[in-house]
């Protein structure tokens, strides 16, 4: 709330930083804007930049410094017995303070109390100093750039660069983001794998991730050979990719090749509608609907199906993946030249004949692309087979069977109550760091066969 | 001679192979029809499932009680009580003795089966009715009560209401006092303003989705704030400014990469990097709100580009032949073209950003909390994970509200896509 | 700004001296050294792919737009090197205007697309004076009588001639001092042509005006110096009268009446 204030307070300076920059420009040039370098507004906006940017440069730096700086002078102000504990418990106790401080809670020990209105007292302070700060910046900002305003002074320049600082940092997100990735996925798994070795994780077959409360349990150190999940999660993509390369291609094929205007026009938004859904409503539909209905199926054959079958969860995600294979397949079936068609029923062919012995092949590496991207995300699908894919570790290729796959383990591991540093929960880390490898090269490959067939045709 | 009868045989053998030419078209066609079909029929077969389960949900059994107020029972002082007593009073027991009166042959063990007709949320009505108007003390009114949640699935017939039949929860005498409340015209069906209006509960009858939306709401609008500014920024870059090097190239490649990494690992991201490095709070919006950005994010900046190259070359020239910076070109003329465009990528990004919920469900979201949210900082739910946590409550209620949450979280994303054929279909411009 | 010299017609506005423009390994410029005097009319012709659009572009640096071109030798604008760093490539572009081969009116309205250019200089005080260059500039134009009814609709909206004289109307709007025509006829038919050539014609009064015509005729019948550039290089240039009726070198002569091009 206080920053709220103080953001504002600041926005206001910036807003009257514009209007003084604006007038002092008109003013130096006797109220003729057209001897001035630049508009009167570029004034204006340089003026404000110049009080607004190193305010607010200076409380973003505060606002990221805050939480160590509090945890230090905190703790240093503990009583001397308390600091002599052990790590975990002094977090323990710092996280108290913190609750104690900000949501008014009991105080366990006086201690604690005492470091929680210190812990307000300072934290109070620093607020003050830094507001106050970065008002007196950026007033002393304002004055200066106010000072130099001149008819001659660039001021559009200077405005136009510093937005173009703004453009190029604003484009580096995307890199920061994948950085951001592999960094968080990288060193929670290289953690967890002070635990459990690589080799186990990548080709154990055992995989219980009950990790013992005490150290003296038994029956429960907890397994992490990854191998089940793996498979699992291939046998659910396989099925999908079964339903969906065939329904996919086959609608692809039929709207581009043979279906009228009309009819393409209300259908292909439909089918488009299926990628519209979210995955929790197929999710929710496959554990409701399509499980029951395939166990009733199974069982009256006399076949003993799993509630939480791999094939209700891999149908309704092949579904799921129809519309995507086939927009794919469908923008590569159109680049095929129209001229190789042509020669094909110069010759004879039928129209399925033409399709299936020319356009077909002609468009394959396209097709096979999009295939690769189809498999990318049915490999990433979370939320139904979250909810419609069973948790338990087998190691089958029965899709009648239930099975669990990456991604609903890494839900599983990180819902709930957790510690962070056990390797149950660093577990979710490398099957993350596995799932981002995996389809991170699918994609790569997929693109790049797409890229180069485009090129052929282009 | 032979020629002919070679002839007639292969001419004979040609119009076989025909026929059979012909039928092998015919049967490729049916495929690809019958592919479409399927496709649609499941679309059909979803859709159909969930508003038919959600559709009940929309309205709540009500049980008509005389209930009197007597201060006694309340525990409030006969005259004049404070409205802090009123506050705390004992609805409960109001409630309790008002079905007592009802059935008064009804002996003590049996009570209990009998006080779960009524929602144990019933008593809060109760008490802002007497608020409102504490001259009612003392009275008796007849007032319509939210059931209890099993019978309410036997008054909409999902459970069946024949006794010993599986799925129903009701007791032999429970059904039986229902008949008697249905012979004396006190059950009805009303509509369900309690799912649209409160936060989530444990109790089926008293879940909302209110809270839920408003979590949403607040997701979305962080999501919208960090993610249009630095998505249009970026294209802007990427189109107008970027020299074509290999810096350029590869955030191209990252942001085309992105787009595909799996929904679920930027949640990994948002629990190490917002969570546990920058002890940002669980469960809040505007984690929720970032973690989301960085997922659309690639959306809105294919599609802004998109937008910008859709910009004929001689408008920019027309603005830098004036004198124009290239600032401008951008600001006064490329941007305004393109906003259509930029506009309906971001409202199609941020619709799949609404039924995101695995990443969600890493960095929290997945607390039961019964408060609407006040602020992005708030601990919330978002629509798709109150989907998520009811489809996994076991109450057969929940079913039917799960449904109907599908249903509103469908009804927002169908407004939105509207919204975005809408600005298309408006602000088409062929050049 | 300057005010706009009208006095002397010999003064040289634009100087090239050895300009040389390289688009990555390739020379599309070669070593060209041309004046061109105020307030004529000064046509550019030759082939396709002769250089003479890229000499223009270097007028008013429009090729900074293009990636790796390579811009070598002087240029100045009375006096004022256009390649000097501390020139203001915008301050340069209103001086020297640009009308384009294909005419790009703004989707903007008639009035927004003429006061476009006004409103980015800050050359007017208030709307009454930007109201005046709007209606000045479409007077010049020969649009004003055609369009006075209808400022507020698009400009897209007009016929192509009426785009282009728009788009005419456009850069004198800034005041420029020389303004660049590139092949502004081409997408036109003969009476639109022979509106914006009298516009030409017209506008010599008060502006120097660069123009690349493919069309000899065209070249003959608006300007009054003529320049012949033939694979990047000048050929010859001189009085159009003069290069028209006793061209110096065999290779204009060549192309003048017709033997290639």
């Amino acid at each position: 709330m206080q920053l709220l204030t103080l953001m504002v307070v600041l926005l206001l300076l910036t807003a009257f930083g514009y209007r003084l920059g604006r007038s002092r420009a008109l003013a130096t040039a006797s109220g003729n804007p057209r001897l001035l370098h630049s508009l009167p507004s570029y004034h204006g906006y340089y003026v404000a930049l110049w009080c607004g940017l190193p305010a607010l440069v200076l409380i973003a730096g505060w606002l990221a410094l805050e939480p160590a700086l509090l945890h230090w002078m905190v703790m240093s102000s503990l009583p001397v017995d308390l600091q002599g504990m052990a790590d975990e418990r002094l977090a323990l106790i710092y996280n108290e303070v913190r609750n104690v401080a900000r949501y008014g809670h009991t105080p366990s020990i006086p201690a604690v109390g005492e470091a929680a209105q210190h812990y307000n007292a300072v934290r109070h302070t620093m607020f003050i100093s830094v507001a106050l700060g970065a008002l007196a910046l950026a007033v002393a900002a304002l004055a200066y750039a106010h000072r130099r305003i001149h008819a001659d002074m660039r001021a559009r320049n200077q405005v136009e660069a510093t937005v173009k600082v703004f453009l190029v940092l604003a484009s580096t997100m995307a890199i920061f983001t994948t950085v951001g990735i592999v960094m968080s996925l990288l060193f929670e798994s290289l953690l967890f794998f002070r635990h459990v070795s690589l080799i186990e994780f990548l080709f154990g077959t055992q995989w219980s991730p009950q990790i013992a409360m005490r150290a003296d349990q038994v029956g429960s150190s907890g397994a992490f050979g990854a191998v089940p999940l793996f498979a699992g999660t291939l046998l659910i993509s396989g099925i999908a990719m079964a339903v969906a390369v065939p329904l996919g291609l086959l609608s692809a094929i039929y709207m581009s090749e043979y279906a009228a205007p009309k009819f393409r026009s209300v259908v292909k938004p439909l089918l488009e509608v299926l990628a519209g859904i979210p995955t929790v409503v197929y999710g929710f539909f496959a554990a409701l609907t399509v499980a029951p209905f395939i166990r009733d199926v199974g069982s009256s054959l006399g076949l003993s199906v799993a509630s939480e079958s791999a094939l209700a969860a891999g149908l309704v995600m092949g579904i799921m993946i129809i519309p995507f294979v086939s927009s794919l397949s469908d923008d590569v079936i159109n680049a095929v030249p129209q001229s190789l068609r042509e020669g094909a029923f110069g010759l004879g062919a039928t129209k399925s004949e033409t399709i299936r012995q020319v356009v077909i092949p002609a468009a394959l590496p396209g097709i096979i692309g999009g295939v690769l991207l189809a498999a990318s995300r049915a490999i990433g699908e979370t939320m139904i087979v979250v909810m419609a894919a069973g948790l338990a570790a087998n190691l089958t290729a029965n899709p009648l069977e239930a099975v669990t796959t990456v991604t609903t383990q890494i839900v599983t591991l990180l819902v709930g109550d957790q510690e962070f540093d056990s390797p149950k929960t660093l577990a979710a880390f490398a099957l993350g760091l596995v799932l981002f490898t995996v389809t991170l090269a699918l994609n790569v490959v997929a693109l790049h066969i797409v890229n180069k067939y485009r090129e052929k045709y282009d | 001679m032979e020629n002919v009868a070679t002839a007639a045989a292969s001419s004979q053998a040609v119009a076989k192979r025909l026929k059979k030419r012909y039928a092998a078209e015919r049967r490729f066609k049916a495929l690809g029809f019958g592919a479409i079909a399927l496709a649609l029929g499941f679309l059909g077969i979803l859709l159909v499932t969930i508003f038919s389960n959600g559709s009940t949900a929309l309205v709540q059994t009500n049980i008509r009680l005389d209930v009197t107020f007597d201060a006694e029972t309340l525990g409030v002082s006969p005259v004049n009580p404070s409205a802090d007593e009123l506050l705390r009073a004992n609805y409960g027991g109001v409630i309790k003795s008002a079905l007592s009166k009802a059935f008064p042959d009804v002996s003590g063990g049996q009570r209990r089966q009998l006080y779960k007709l009524v929602s144990t949320g019933a008593d809060l009505p109760l008490r802002d009715k007497l608020m409102a108007n504490p001259g009612l003390l003392g009275t008796t009114v007849s007032v319509w009560m939210t059931a209890g949640a099993d019978v309410d699935m036997a008054m909409k017939g999902h459970v069946s209401r024949k006794p010993g039949v599986e799925g129903n929860r009701l007791t032999d005498a429970q059904l039986g006092w229902l008949d008697e409340l249905e012979k004396r015209d006190a059950v009805t069906k009303k509509f369900n303003t309690t799912l649209f209006t409160t936060g989530d509960s444990r109790e089926p009858e008293q879940a909302g989705l209110w809270g839920a939306v408003v979590g949403s709401f607040f997701s979305l609008s962080v999501t919208l704030l960090v993610c249009f500014p630095l998505g249009v920024a970026t294209s802007v870059y990427l189109e107008e400014f970027a020299p074509k090097n290999k810096w350029t190239h590869l955030i191209e490649v990252n942001i085309n990469n992105l787009a595909a990494v799996p929904s679920v690992v930027f949640g990994l991201l948002g629990l190490a990097i917002f969570l546990n490095f920058f002890g940002m709070p669980r469960s809040a919006p505007l984690v929720g709100g970032l973690v989301l950005a960085l997922i659309s994010m690639p959306t809105i900046i294919i599609a802004g580009r998109a937008a910008m190259k859709a910009v004929p070359p001689s408008i920019r020239e027309a603005a830098l032949g004036l004198g124009a910076s290239k600032l401008q070109m951008v600001t006064d003329h490329v941007l305004p073209l393109s906003m259509p465009g930029i506009l309906t990528g971001t409202i199609l990004g941020m619709a799949h950003a609404l039924g995101e919920t695995a990443p969600l469900l890493m960095i929290g979201m997945v607390a039961f909390i019964v408060d609407i949210p006040a602020s992005p900082l708030d601990p919330s739910a978002v629509l798709p994970v109150q989907v998520y946590l009811w489809a996994d409550s076991p109450e057969r209620a929940f079913v039917e509200r799960t449904s109907a949450a599908i249903m509103v979280l469908l009804f927002f994303l169908a407004m939105m896509n509207l919204a975005a054929i809408m600005l298309r279909k408006k602000f088409e411009r062929r050049w | 700004m300057n005010a706009i010299p009208v006095t002397d017609t010999r003064l040289s506005k634009v100087a090239a001296r050895d300009v040389n423009v390289f688009y990555g390994q390739k020379h599309a410029l070669k070593h060209v050294d041309l004046e061109i005097r105020a307030n004529d009319v000064t046509a550019l012709i030759g082939p396709s792919g002769c250089g003479k659009s890229t000499f223009l572009r270097c007028i008013n640096r429009m090729n900074d737009l293009i990636e790796n071109a390579q811009v070598t030798g002087s240029l100045m604008l009375d006096g004022d090197d256009i390649y000097d760093k501390t020139i203001d490539v915008v301050q340069l572009r209103a001086r020297v205007g640009m009308v384009f081969q294909k005419p790009n009116p703004f989707p903007k309205s008639i009035y927004d697309n003429v006061a476009y250019g006004p409103r980015i200089h800050g050359m007017a005080r208030d709307q009454s004076e930007l109201d005046e260059i709007v209606m000045n500039s479409l007077e010049k134009a020969g649009l004003l009588a055609e369009v006075k009814d209808r400022l507020e609709e698009s400009g897209t909206g007009l016929s192509g001639g009426q785009q282009q004289r728009l788009c005419i109307a456009r850069a004198i709007a800034v005041a420029p001092e020389v303004i660049l025509m590139d092949e502004p006829c081409s997408a036109l038919d003969p009476i639109a042509t022979a509106k914006v050539e009298e516009l030409i014609d017209e506008l010599r009064e008060n502006f120097t005006i660069v123009i690349v015509t493919h069309s000899m005729q065209q070249a003959a019948r608006v300007s009054q110096r003529t320049a012949f550039f033939h694979l990047g290089e000048l050929v010859e240039v001189g009085d159009t009268e003069q290069i028209f009726t006793n061209p110096q070198h065999p290779l204009t002569q060549g192309y003048i009446t017709g033997r290639f091009g």
